[in-house]
């Protein structure tokens, strides 16, 4: 057994920073009870911004316009190309435009309901609220939601809920909301509020007397290694499915910048919540370097099936229709191919399990559109789809009108995050996390069109106010540039660099980071299992040590090393990856993404274990490879009853 | 599939570059042409060669990173971004030419690998509405016309690429200006800056260095975006209205 799995139990968190009283008052109070910062005084502070994404871009322009001076940072050659513009489906907000009953009481209920009651109440009640005002703010800056004739604003219904509250604008939702964010920024940048680092990566946190004072980031292009120092530190970095290697995120997106504050004291919560799309185009060979999604929006009119023998190898239209197994429709006759997305994704892997997979490597599922187009016809579907059946003909060479797609699930969300309080402020003072970086407000499970309102509602109205707080309560002292933190922390990140640089070995980056991803695919994907995940704990230290022993970056760290970058962040993702089984191991229940075998119900479906588990797990770091520290944040649900899910 | 790349390499911006030749081989018709590029850098680390560098990051066509040019296209003989180019579209035996964007205003960064930034200059010189976060009426306080929403959509649907800078003769950025400019003076929200908006954006553009626009029309051919052609006129209309305003 690993001594990782021995891991401490410390103090609970006792207390999230959150206002008592009724819930719908709580953010009001919050913001009442802020000490403010005089204008004329926020010239003087500076803040540093890791990332550009939705949280980012919309943190960094708004704290700008406020007059405080931003210092910004992005490891792509522009702000614009931040991984929230992959985003597709849509934005939700509870505007009840369609006066079908949605309120903010709606939303909030929806999103701890459908983060299987993981979710603190108290936050996800107020992204309810700031909901409305992020669709007022983004129509302000042009952005080009779907209208309808009479120009008002068009939404549609997604995945869990029974209210049409997704704003949209085509399939492209998160591409015109990040250029909303990014257009307001560079007018920041232009003013000369926000300095802009693009092409620059954290690579650490600088802690001076506790308290979080800036960052040592790299620039990618000459390799200079600087500290930058701040009055507070806000991560909007992303999340951490690319430590799956294969992902539907962004090669680049990396988990560097929220584990380095992780090691220096931030706690990292539930890092075992990650969500699993079930509709992606499978992997077609080895060479496979990331996995695209398709939007969910397919499942009202396909049928997804296997065929009933294994290693029927026959192509689809030879088999014939009693040889077919439309798994879904037979497992949950009443909600059918529209069941939650764990749900779909999980019973996809059960048949590939069973040898009934199709495509290369049995890793696929058929989702057949040949009754849609016989009841509709192929113009109508073509209407609903036709782009989506593009793009996955570009990229199969398979005509969807003729011949089912093949889809297989894929990483593309992670719940898990560094723990923030109500005030989105980590573990280490001065630090705050923002977005898909934080752990805040989905729970065990991630609602569709949650992910945007999530990022926008942290970056433009939540972390502003409680950021003025923090800066006007706290003396902050400049750090002088010869202070012995700076120069200890540019050391360690130069050294890391330097021996990754010395081992000179044989084996690529990438062939370590598939490795990793394929060990977490399988002890830590879809379906967990007390045995698989201490497979995986004893596996990943010696997959460290042999990347230490073997690893091969050619080049110098004074240039533009991609290698060597991939290297970098495969170190933090080892470490990471070792946390993500240890959570999965300890939670011994079955909650939304996170499925234990050992946890379900007669149906085969997650058994939640409320008694035990009604918890956030945040957890402390205590070294490399040394067992981390508990600390539980008790859930209290006073407004959402906690109900078992039913889909049969 | 076996081929012969012939690719650009430069050690940095000042440094002096030249076409290498690399042989690949066992390359998958499924590849995206990246992940052909992908197998020949796992094969040069390997042998303990400096892999061949280019920007990418999402590879599913939407955040505009990757970009060459592939046998003097940009973006290659397909009109989609360079990620979601698939090998199947090249036969066994080719010869691939690989360069970077060649342009004055996007100086070589290593390889493959420009420098875009003149791009987010543009952008910040008048690419935006002016709505501080907070000051917002509801949304809609202001009906849009769906045809308005439309074409304000089809121009912002731009990705930054360059390639149309690539593929003009003259390195002009007009059509990346326009559909930009277009996209927001066509909005009732926009209407308040539509002038100095238009009047600010030319001007950084040529500031930038870029080149001036003769209409051969290759910016449009070129875009994996499709953003129309007509948007650079609509852009100098913006213009002479402003300048006459």
């Amino acid at each position: 057994m690993s001594s990782y799995a021995s891991y401490t139990v410390g103090e609970p968190i006792a207390d999230t920073k959150a206002p008592d009283g009724p819930i719908e008052q709580r953010w009001d109070q919050r913001r009442f009870d802020a000490k403010l910062v005089n204008p004329a005084n926020r010239r003087k502070h500076t803040v540093i911004v890791v990332g550009t994404g939705l949280a980012g871009g919309a943190a960094g322009a708004t704290l700008a316009e406020q007059g405080y001076h931003v210092v910004q940072f992005c490891f792509q050659d522009s702000p614009r190309r931040a991984h929230s513009i992959a985003a597709q489906g849509g934005i939700n907000a509870a505007k009840n435009y369609r006066n079908d009953g949605d309120s903010v009481r709606r939303l909030f209920y929806d999103t701890v309901k459908g983060g299987d009651f993981r979710a603190r109440e108290s936050n996800v009640h107020r992204l309810a609220q700031v909901s409305v005002e992020i669709i007022d703010q983004c129509v302000a800056q042009g952005v080009p939601f779907a209208r309808e004739y009479g120009g008002l604003l068009d939404t549609r219904s997604f995945g869990g809920v029974q209210v049409s509250r997704t704003f949209y604008a085509r399939g492209q939702t998160g591409q015109q909301l990040l250029l909303g964010a990014y257009q307001a920024l560079s007018r920041q940048i232009a003013a000369g509020n926000v300095e802009i680092h693009p092409r620059t990566e954290m690579l650490d946190l600088l802690v001076v007397d506790g308290r979080a004072r800036g960052i040592v980031a790299r620039d990618l292009v000459t390799g200079e290694i600087r500290t930058y120092t701040a009055d507070a530190v806000v991560l909007a970095s992303g999340g951490y499915g690319n430590v799956f290697y294969l992902s539907t995120n962004a090669k680049n997106s990396n988990a560097t910048a929220i584990w380095r504050a992780h090691r220096r004291g931030a706690y990292f919560a539930n890092p075992c919540f990650t969500q699993i799309h079930p509709t992606c185009i499978p992997r077609s060979g080895d060479h496979q370097s990331k996995l695209t999604l398709m939007s969910e929006s397919l499942r009202n009119d396909g049928r997804i099936w296997v065929p009933k023998a294994k290693g029927d190898d026959r192509p689809p239209a030879a088999i014939p229709e009693d040889e077919r197994d439309y798994y879904l429709e037979r497992i949950y006759p009443s909600f059918g191919n529209l069941v939650p997305r764990d749900i779909a994704s999980r019973a996809a892997k059960n048949v590939c399990d069973e040898g009934r997979g199709v495509g290369p490597g049995g890793q696929g599922v058929y989702l057949d559109f040949a009754d849609a187009i016989r009841r509709l016809g192929r113009d109508a579907v073509a209407a609903k789809y036709g782009n989506l059946f593009d793009m996955y003909e570009r990229i199969t060479a398979e005509d969807p009108y003729r011949v089912p797609m093949r889809i297989y699930p894929a990483i593309h969300y992670t719940m898990g995050g560094l723990w923030v309080d109500y005030d989105l402020q980590t573990t280490v003072p001065g630090l705050f996390a923002i977005g898909e970086a934080n752990f805040s407000d989905h729970g065990a499970n991630r609602l569709g069109a949650s992910a945007l309102m999530q990022g926008l509602a942290d970056g433009y109205f939540v972390l502003p106010p409680t950021l003025n707080d923090y800066l006007a309560r706290n003396p902050l002292p400049a750090v002088p540039a010869d202070h012995p933190a700076v120069a200890s922390a540019e050391a360690e990140v130069g050294d890391r660099l330097n021996l990754i640089l010395a081992v000179n070995g044989d084996r690529t980056p990438d062939s370590f980071h598939r490795e990793l991803g394929e060990l977490l695919w399988d002890e830590c994907g879809m379906a967990r299992d007390e045995a698989g995940l201490r497979r995986a704990l004893e596996r990943i230290p010696r997959l460290r040590d042999e990347f230490w022993r073997r690893i091969k970056v050619p080049g110098t760290g004074q240039e533009l090393n991609q290698s060597l970058e991939k290297a970098n962040r495969l170190v933090d993702h080892f470490e990471l990856a070792e946390l993500m089984c240890l959570d999965a191991l300890h939670r011994a229940e079955s909650c939304g993404g996170h499925f234990r075998t050992e946890s379900q119900t007669p149906d085969g479906e997650a058994a939640r274990r409320d008694e035990d588990y009604s918890y956030a797990a945040a957890w402390e770091f205590t070294g490399t490879g040394t067992a981390p520290v508990l600390h539980r944040e008790a859930l209290d649900f006073a407004y959402v009853h906690p109900t078992q899910r039913s889909y049969a | 599939m076996n081929l012969t790349l012939r690719i650009w390499r430069q050690a940095g911006p000042d440094a002096p570059g030249s076409m290498t030749t690399y042989q690949v081989s066992g390359i998958s018709p499924d590849m995206s042409f990246l992940e052909m590029l992908d197998t020949l850098n796992e094969e040069l680390i390997t042998r303990g060669d400096q892999p061949v560098a280019f920007d990418h990051d999402c590879r599913e066509g939407i955040c505009g990173a990757c970009g060459m040019v592939i046998n003097g296209r940009a973006h290659g003989p397909e009109r989609t971004t360079t990620c979601q180019l698939h090998m199947r579209h090249f036969k066994d035996g080719d010869t691939i030419d690989v360069e970077p964007w060649r342009a004055a205003a996007f100086p070589v960064v290593k390889d493959l690998v420009v420098d875009r930034s003149a791009f987010d200059r543009i952008i910040g010189s008048g690419g935006y509405i002016t709505a501080p976060t907070g000051s917002a009426p509801d949304a809609h306080a202001t009906p849009v016309p769906k045809d308005t929403a439309d074409t304000a959509f089809e121009h912002a649907e731009c990705i930054g690429c360059g390639a149309c800078v690539a593929a003009c003769p003259n390195g002009s950025a007009m059509l990346f200006t326009s559909a930009k400019v277009v996209h927001l003076n066509v909005l009732p929200q926009g209407a308040p800056e539509r002038s100095s908006r238009v009047r600010n954006m030319v001007a950084a553009m040529d500031a930038e260095g870029f080149g001036g626009c003769t209409n051969t029309g290759e910016c449009a051919t070129a875009c994996p975006k499709g953003i129309p052609l007509p948007s650079i006129a609509a852009m100098n209309r913006e213009y002479l209205r402003a300048s006459l305003g």
